[in-house]
């Protein structure tokens, strides 16, 4: 089958009509999840069939297409993702983020700074920050109407209470322009930092749950806190076993069944950039050519 | 119905509006910003810029509302052609179409629920000139400040009192187009 056998981007006009609808009203109310009618894509739902509508509806033939999976541009999820879209807009496709004009992630913020021609789309699994504490959509909703968001301060106390510090390390709930809590999507807290001011257009979408949500660029995200127990953006304390960046998210990798393991960069262009311009780390190797 | 309403389409429609969307979500996301629509040819007084929106973003279900000059046989006609819209009063348009002044009272359209904030109207302005100079704006979407030709500041601040609720206006002006949504903090300077 070749690409002409489908619209450019897969989805039908009417359908991308419907979507942009929803991120223009997601644009307008930060951080308010928009209902919107997703449909079956030919993958399932939680592999980031929401991402790929709003992609969808986002992409022009001009756009260079980068996916990551937490942080990877290698990871099966990513790389069918990209095929895709290669598949049925014919985009071109990178995996350095600077040459990107739309990144579509799962579950990472790049390290590189993004700039102001960029689009970030979320994967997101369950939009609605307040779900786990109360299971009613009606309730939900009229919490996020009231701005009535004590339950999630007493859920941040409960980690205090419980083990010392808030042990959220990940989907770790923010406040949008001082009125919405918005679930980030499961990216580490690490990563929350880089909500807040981004140049980029952050998009978010979920398709099982139907929701599309948007952070407009330099727009004010702030992770919940207490004022004695202040939010910290957490990460493994080592360096990259590869490219020995001191300041990037790390994955632990087990190289052994003796407990031997190593610390590498969740984000792989970063780390090949990094290896690429001569950093050497703990165990890594010297770069002839390229990675 | 007249054969120019069967005219000034888009021609390629999944390219040339996938480029128009990205131009009003550029836009609405940066408030103040000038973008370049381009592919619709729609009949006077319709801008193109206005004509390129309503193709990418009206269809069946979205019911939009003609306002003053706007509201005559060849737009009618070039509206239900091309996107099949329903057109009706004020109150129940999820678009409104028109100059500012036969847009007034703007009062009268929908600025969503408070469960529900974006089942609000998305107003496209028609103006006689755009230019980023003007009104201060601040808020999402916005480095430090921007500035825009609006035509008043009075109906944006109380439109940004309502927040989460209220309507968001696209500004149409030849092939460019400019964004205010209702997140933006307008001030006279």
């Amino acid at each position: 089958m070749t690409a002409q056998d489908y619209n450019f981007a897969y989805l039908d006009e009417q359908t991308k009509r419907m979507i942009r609808r929803a991120i223009l009203k997601g644009i307008a109310v930060p951080g308010y999840q928009v209902p919107f009618a997703s449909r079956e894509m030919p993958m399932p739902y939680g592999w980031g069939t929401g991402g790929v509508q709003v992609t969808a509806a986002c992409l022009t033939p001009d756009d260079t297409l980068k996916v990551i999976d937490q942080g990877a541009d290698d990871t099966t999820n990513a790389v069918s993702i990209r095929k895709f879209f290669q598949r049925t807009a014919g985009v071109a496709v990178t995996e350095a983020t600077l040459d990107a004009t739309i990144i579509q992630t799962r579950h990472r913020i790049p390290e590189a700074a993004l700039t102001e021609g960029q689009i970030l789309v979320y994967q997101v699994p369950i939009p609605e920050p307040l779900r786990f504490l109360e299971p009613r959509e009606t309730e939900t909703r009229k919490m996020h109407e009231l701005e009535e968001y004590g339950l999630m301060h007493v859920k941040l106390y409960e980690d205090i209470a419980r083990h010392g510090t808030i042990a959220t390390a990940y989907a770790y709930p923010v406040k949008v322009e001082g009125r919405y809590v918005m679930d980030p999507s499961p990216i580490p807290k690490f990563d929350n930092p880089k909500l807040s001011g981004s140049p980029a257009i952050q998009l978010f979408g979920a398709g099982r749950e139907q929701r599309i949500y948007a952070v407009p660029p330099y727009t004010h995200v702030v992770s919940l806190d207490f004022e004695d127990h202040p939010f910290v953006a957490s990460k493994a304390p080592h360096d990259c076993d590869l490219c020995g960046a001191a300041e990037s998210y790390l994955d632990e990798v087990i190289t052994d069944d003796q407990g031997g393991r190593m610390f590498v960069c969740s984000d792989t262009d970063f780390c090949r950039t990094r290896r690429e311009a001569g950093h050497v780390g703990h165990l890594g190797v010297p770069v002839q050519g390229g990675v | 119905m007249n054969s120019i309403a069967l005219q000034g389409g888009f021609t390629d429609a999944a390219v040339q509006s996938a480029h128009a969307f990205r131009a009003s979500l550029e836009a609405m996301a940066r408030p103040g910003t000038l973008q370049t629509v381009a592919g619709a040819t729609p009949p006077a007084p319709l801008s193109a810029a206005a004509g390129a929106l309503l193709l990418t973003l009206c269809d069946g279900t979205t019911p939009v509302h003609l306002a003053g000059a706007h509201d005559c046989a060849a737009v009618r006609d070039w509206i239900t052609f091309h996107c099949g819209a329903p057109l009706v009063c004020a109150e129940d348009a999820s678009f409104a179409l028109g100059s500012w002044a036969a847009l007034q009272p703007v009062n009268r359209f929908a600025i969503g629920l408070p469960d529900y904030p974006d089942r609000a109207a998305t107003l496209i302005v028609e103006m006689d000139q755009l230019e980023p100079q003007g009104a201060r704006l601040t808020g999402p979407g916005i480095a430090a400040e921007a500035r825009l030709s609006l035509p008043e500041t009075a109906a944006f601040r109380a439109n940004r009192a309502l927040f989460p609720l209220g309507f968001d206006c696209f500004f149409t002006c030849d092939n460019r187009v400019a964004g205010l949504p209702r997140s933006t903090i307008v001030e006279d300077c």
